[in-house]
């Protein structure tokens, strides 16, 4: 039987190839000849650069996992042979946490980039959507391996977290003692966090980036300034006239964007892998040890924006749902803006307002999430908190209030 | 213009930051690792296992990769510093017993990566603010660590000091306001040791110095395979500038 000829007349093993599989077609629709806007910024670089430090978390994960033992009598020492007896060992495993941190830095700035040129209006709230469930694996991934090495912090940052589950009525303390396999994180825990952090939560993760740029390839990027490219098309190519291939032009933009981040990251990594014991946290480095309650328990700097607002509600329950509904509140954001306008370059004073406080307010609430309790920093957290659910459940009516600029019909765009 | 209001803003708010660090026990001595110094850790290694090995472990570091890393022959290694084992690759175990835990109190800690855990400056400070106080069973306290179990067994080389009390915090913040301190402050030696106090002060930066290697023997070569990683990051990230230059002048 004869095969139908590809549509892209490729030879040789590629022609081949795609005789069988789209594999021309992928490459031209999902890079080759996607169609990005021209006036990409840099806040557009990251994207990329979270893909590129995914996939150093995977690889460097893999090498990890070939010396690691996810054993509580053995973790913390498999840990530390990994940091001496394996060649270049305190390499990989600084790559791989200084990694975590860098996915959060370039995750949230990326997240950032969204708000700014509304990213998530219609028609792109499934690419917005895929990116939130993205951040949960996210955060659910760096909960696991952060308990992974079995030290003080691990440990009790695991009991503190999973203890949560038990502020859930009725079936609360059943729930902990289930997810926990034990009546204390022990073994059993850690076994199951392991599963968790190298099969499940990275399979459902890299499917969700697929889903994610597949959203994002069908309905076309946004851009700065928040308008449609896609409006005004070259008759004759049928492609968007503010629009160019994303190969070579982003690819090479992308390439010095990534060359700029590995400086930055692996200068962290070479040079200062503890991130100043943010990143690499000093009672760490001391094994797990269930009968003593280090001083302040505090979560990594990531999660301190989330912890603060746990913190802020005296309830312990309310504290809960405050702090997964400070998660689950992003999912909302494209029903939320009722603006005219997508981009922050076009929105009026009370948006940039409520953005500019937002921003403040994060970052405090970070901050304070990471010290130990304190009035100040009580009275801060519970502020931010009320800002920070502000900012998400106001915007339907300020956003519709705030007084817009106009649009202009073409992208913004300056040559070099 | 906005951009550089973005950056002194971003400036602005980390230099904000360490002013609502909560306060620890102030150290009285500034102390800066330098692992780079072979002969420090040469000196340190002697120290260590000749006055912490015999009730400290280093339960994750080989005598063998002590001796390569700080290039001490192996018969040196084996006459004058392996004393609880003859075997390179055994790892640098105390000679305590199990039921050592009755003698302090508690098991002596592993100290493999003790600076990594409380950061070299305190160790250093541990070790230099012994004091004198017949309140405790071995009849001595610590700065750093106060009620701690651990005799100062460099008690011979330091001497025996005392701490006045009235003035140790003001000492201490004195110190701090001076950005460093050279006299012990707070603190009278009472009897003398065996080592004068420029020695003394010689004598613990080389112990902790070879702490700070233990925690991470990678460390120089880490930090040397990165400064090559920098220089080829930043041929190729100018080559990848050019070449987006390049691309992007047909964009308009």
């Amino acid at each position: 039987m004869a095969i139908t000829p590809n549509p892209h007349k490729t030879t040789g093993l590629l022609g081949w190839i795609d005789d069988r599989f789209p594999l021309t077609k992928l490459w031209k629709d999902q890079w080759g000849e996607y169609y990005a806007p021209k006036n990409f910024n840099w806040w557009y670089i990251f994207g990329i650069l979270s893909l590129v430090v995914l996939v150093n978390q995977l690889l460097s994960g893999i090498f990890l996992t070939m010396h690691y033992k996810p054993d509580a009598a053995q973790a913390w020492d498999s840990v530390e042979y990994i940091m001496r007896d394996v060649p270049w060992g305190n390499v990989i495993r600084y790559l791989h946490s200084t990694g975590a941190s860098a996915f959060f830095v370039v995750v949230y700035l990326h997240m950032y980039r969204g708000l700014l040129y509304g990213s998530y209006r219609k028609p792109r709230e499934l690419i917005w959507l895929f990116g939130c469930l993205i951040f949960l694996c996210l955060m659910a991934e760096a909960f696991a391996g952060y308990v992974l090495p079995w030290g003080q912090m691990s440990y009790w940052g695991a009991q503190v977290i999973i203890s949560l589950f038990g502020a859930i009525p009725v079936i609360g303390n059943d729930l902990v003692v289930w997810i926990q396999g034990d009546y204390i994180p022990s073994d059993a825990t850690l076994n199951r966090l392991f599963s968790l952090h190298v099969v499940a939560i990275p399979f459902v993760l890299v499917g969700l980036v697929v889903a994610h740029l597949i959203a994002l390839h069908e309905v076309g990027s946004g851009n700065p300034d928040g308008i449609e490219v896609k409006k005004h098309k070259n008759p004759e190519t049928g492609h968007p006239l503010d629009s160019i291939p994303s190969h070579p032009y982003y690819t090479v933009k992308d390439m010095l964007g990534v060359g700029v981040f590995l400086l930055i990251f692996l200068g962290v990594v070479f040079f200062a892998p503890d991130g100043g014991g943010y990143f690499l946290e000093k009672p760490n480095f001391e094994p797990a040890n269930p009968l003593v309650t280090p001083p302040h328990i505090t979560p990594a700097w990531y999660f301190g924006a989330f912890y603060a607002i746990l913190r802020a509600i005296p309830n312990k329950l309310m504290g809960v749902i405050g702090m997964f509904g400070a998660v689950l509140a992003f999912f909302a954001l494209p029903w939320l803006d009722r603006s005219k306008v997508k981009s922050i370059r076009y929105k009026g004073w009370i948006f940039k307002t409520a953005i500019a406080l937002f921003t403040v307010t994060f970052i405090l609430l970070c901050y304070f999430g990471m010290q130990a309790p304190s009035e100040i920093g009580t009275l801060v957290s519970r502020i931010g908190t009320a800002i920070y659910f502000g900012f998400f459940l106001l915007m339907p009516i300020y956003s519709k209030i705030d007084k817009t600029k106009p649009e202009p019909e073409r992208v913004t765009y300056e040559a070099h | 213009m906005k951009r550089i209001k973005h950056i002194l803003f971003a400036g602005a708010l980390m230099a904000a930051a360490p002013a609502f660090a909560s306060s620890e026990t102030a150290m009285p001595y500034k102390f800066e690792p330098d692992t780079g110094n072979e002969a420090s850790l040469q000196r340190g290694a002697r120290n260590f296992m000749n006055y912490c090995s015999g009730c400290h472990s280093m339960r994750h570091m080989r005598y063998g990769r002590v001796g390569q890393d700080l290039g001490i022959p192996e018969d040196l290694m084996q006459a004058n510093l392996m004393f609880t084992s003859k075997k390179p690759g055994d790892h640098i175990l105390s000679a305590m017993p199990a039921d050592a835990e009755q003698w302090f109190g508690k098991q002596p800690p592993d100290l493999t990566v003790e600076t990594r855990m409380r950061g070299p400056e305190w160790v250093y400070n541990y070790l230099m603010t012994f004091y004198l106080d017949p309140s405790r069973p071995a009849g001595t306290n610590n700065l750093m660590l106060p009620g701690a179990s651990m005799p100062h067994v460099l008690g011979e080389l330091q001497g025996w000091q005392v701490m006045e009390t009235a003035h140790a915090e003001e000492g201490a913040a004195a110190a701090e306001a001076h950005g460093g301190a050279h006299a012990g402050p707070g603190f009278t030696l009472v009897s003398k040791g065996s080592l004068d106090e420029k020695e003394y002060e010689k004598f613990v930066a080389d112990t902790v110095n070879f702490m700070v290697y233990t925690a991470e023997p990678g460390r120089n070569g880490r930090i040397s395979l990165g400064i090559k990683v920098m220089l080829y990051l930043l041929v190729l990230t100018g080559l990848f500038y050019l070449l987006k230059r390049e691309f992007w002048k047909e964009v308009h």
